[in-house]
């Protein structure tokens, strides 16, 4: 198990995150970029040193500050995955994975031997094995990445957008391999990922961070579920309003009110996905409480629907079908009624 | 997808002739080389007492002072690359000025610190009776001073070059300081090593004007090939010179062709 509190100063970035993560279970830390995702790894691993906090791996500090405490990078049982593999060019694939049991002592032979092993598991063999990374494919120099990583069975498998560099076609070949690799191994797992897929494909548990700190913690239906930010909202596509609930009313920061069916009060969070939000070009003649006009901002194709941003008070997106780009001359811009069903809206608290 | 074509570049008669001109600008003394050599005699002339000593003498200094540009060198390429200190570009100015320095200066300058009167040289001198000038260890400081920013700055480009994350990397497999030199670090600059090596004999076995300033002109103890080769030349000798002006000609052709295989296993 991890026990991780990271505290560090560095000049684009202070970085103030703790979770844990129980061995055997995977975590994803999702984040957006230049949010001190990768920065965190590079704490855990010990390459940036920790200005206050504490990492405490299966009962042993790794680095502690306070107490002086600092196991460098070599004498930590982690592995790391690069998101850009950082595989040797000058080494075969087999050496890459024998690096880390020889540095840690293994004799030569044996070594080899579990490496090939390792790598034959995940489909690399023969020639294949043989071959330095330049002569491989990305999918299969990230295979020969994750088997270096593992192959040193480590206590703590930190993994750094590994999915990232792959072309589409692959990545979901390489996300089953990783899931089902990630499934037997009984070492405490961190995932840094921007893509949401991954991080509720592969996560038992998420951890979101922005700006160098934890902005939500959950598993990857509550997150989804209940975003807290507007980056997770944005990734899920929902519309997120932060506001005060009166009853039934929500009074939207920075102006603006939403009916809602169920009442709540105090401050609250409310999701409206897309598709509950109507547009006309007309005021809707009924008078219904949720409807305000705004300006089109953006018109955007997401697979066969289509996305408005409607910049009003509150700035809200709907989803509509393609034919009403058409009908409602949506590429000309203007200005556009937004209606939000009730029974649509989402609210919890903040 | 079609293959990208080529693009032909298209026949222009100017460009054509001023680039064969140029070509055979460097063809012809090598012509004139093979043309004008005493063949029958070069054995005969390569082979007295005074070449010998002088072939000698260039091989042991050449290689003494690239064996010192290694040692030296490559902890300065290292804190240059790597090190973070206040002065660092004037420290890399200094250190390869003598690159474009005319090297009779470069033998002036070595007289004034390492000579008999020099700011060095005299307490050296003074304390422990050790003077440079006008002996082997003085011809090879000269050849040092020369060729060494060669090595500095060809390991420089290397160190700075390498993706220095393959060293993360390694650190994070469990490789101590040491290792990761050995088993990354090193091979991945083996390339930049040779090939600045390469250069750095290559300059320092060439090396007249510092030599001939700062080490004299001793036949047999100072005497370096360049050195035997001017002094033929300039005493009507021409056989004598030619003669071993080939030796040189076929050592920098081996280090050529070797300079290709280095570069080209770099980039394989």
């Amino acid at each position: 198990m991890l026990e991780a509190d990271l505290q560090l100063r560095l000049s684009r970035l202070d970085l103030d995150v703790a979770f844990t993560v129980a061995s055997g279970e995977v975590l994803a830390l999702l984040g957006p970029n230049g949010s001190g995702k990768s920065t965190t790894l590079r704490a855990l691993m010990g390459l940036l040193p920790l200005a206050g906090g504490r990492v405490v791996l299966d009962g042993t500090v790794l680095e502690d500050p306070a107490q002086h405490v600092k196991v460098p990078p070599e004498k930590r049982p982690i592995g790391l995955m690069f998101q850009d593999y950082l595989l040797f060019p000058h080494l075969s694939a087999v050496e890459n994975v024998a690096f880390g049991l020889r540095a840690r002592g293994t004799d030569k032979k044996a070594a080899r031997e579990r490496a090939a092993q390792t790598l034959a598991r995940l489909g690399l063999e023969g020639r294949l094995a043989s071959a330095r990374p330049g002569a491989m494919s990305g999918g299969q120099q990230q295979r020969v990445a994750m088997a270096r990583a593992l192959v040193t069975d480590p206590k703590l498998l930190l993994l750094d957008e590994p999915l990232a560099a792959l072309d589409v076609s692959t990545k979901t070949d390489v996300r089953r391999l990783l899931r089902d690799a990630l499934r037997q191994s009984s070492a405490a797992n961190v995932l840094v990922t921007h893509d949401l897929l991954d991080a509720v494909a592969l996560g038992d548990r998420m951890v979101v961070i922005q700006d160098g700190g934890v902005v939500q913690t959950g598993t990857p239906a509550e997150v989804t579920a209940r975003p807290r930010s507007r980056y997770v909202a944005d990734l899920v596509g929902v519309n997120l309003l932060r506001g005060t609930a009166h009853g039934t009313v929500i009074e939207i920061d920075g102006g603006g009110k939403l009916t809602c069916a169920e009442p709540a009060t105090g401050p609250v969070l409310a999701t409206v996905p897309p598709v509950g939000v109507a547009v006309s070009r007309q005021r809707p003649e009924e008078q219904e409480p949720n409807t305000w006009p705004g300006r089109i901002s953006a018109v955007d194709l997401m697979g066969d629907r289509v996305r408005v941003r409607i910049d009003g008070t509150p700035e809200i997106t709907a989803e509509v079908p393609p034919q009403a780009v058409d009908e409602l001359k949506l590429d000309d811009g203007g200005d556009l009624w937004a209606s939000v069903n009730p029974e649509s809206i989402t609210v919890y608290p903040p | 997808m079609s293959a990208v074509e080529e693009q032909k570049q298209p026949f222009n008669p100017l460009l054509a002739v001023l680039a064969a001109l140029a070509a055979l600008f460097f063809v012809f003394p090598l012509i004139g080389m093979i043309t004008g050599a005493p063949w029958g005699n070069v054995l005969n002339v390569i082979t007295t007492k005074s070449s010998l000593d002088a072939l000698g003498l260039s091989i042991v200094a050449s290689l003494s002072s690239t064996a010192l540009a290694l040692l030296f060198g490559f902890p300065l390429a290292w804190l240059l690359a790597r090190g973070q200190f206040r002065g660092k570009g004037l420290v890399r100015g200094l250190v390869t000025l003598p690159m474009v320095l005319p090297p009779v200066v470069g033998g002036i300058a070595l007289l004034l610190a390492y000579g008999r009167r020099g700011i060095i040289g005299e307490p050296l001198d003074k304390a422990f009776g050790i003077s440079l000038p006008f002996t082997l260890a003085g011809v090879i400081v000269a050849e040092s001073f020369v060729a060494m920013p060669f090595f500095v700055i060809t390991a420089e480009s290397g160190l700075r070059s390498m993706n220095r994350r393959l060293e993360d990397a390694a650190r994070s497999l469990g490789a101590g300081r040491m290792l990761v030199f050995r088993r990354v670090t090193l091979p991945l600059i083996w390339p930049s090593l040779a090939a600045g090596t390469v250069l750095t004999w290559a300059r320092a076995l060439g090396e007249f004007g510092a030599t001939i300033t700062f080490a004299g002109n001793l036949p047999g103890k100072t005497q370096t090939m360049p050195l035997a080769i001017y002094i033929s030349q300039s005493s009507g000798k021409t056989d004598e010179a030619i003669a071993l002006s080939l030796i040189l000609v076929v050592v920098s052709l081996v280090v050529m062709i070797f300079r290709r295989r280095l570069s080209g296993s770099a980039s394989g």
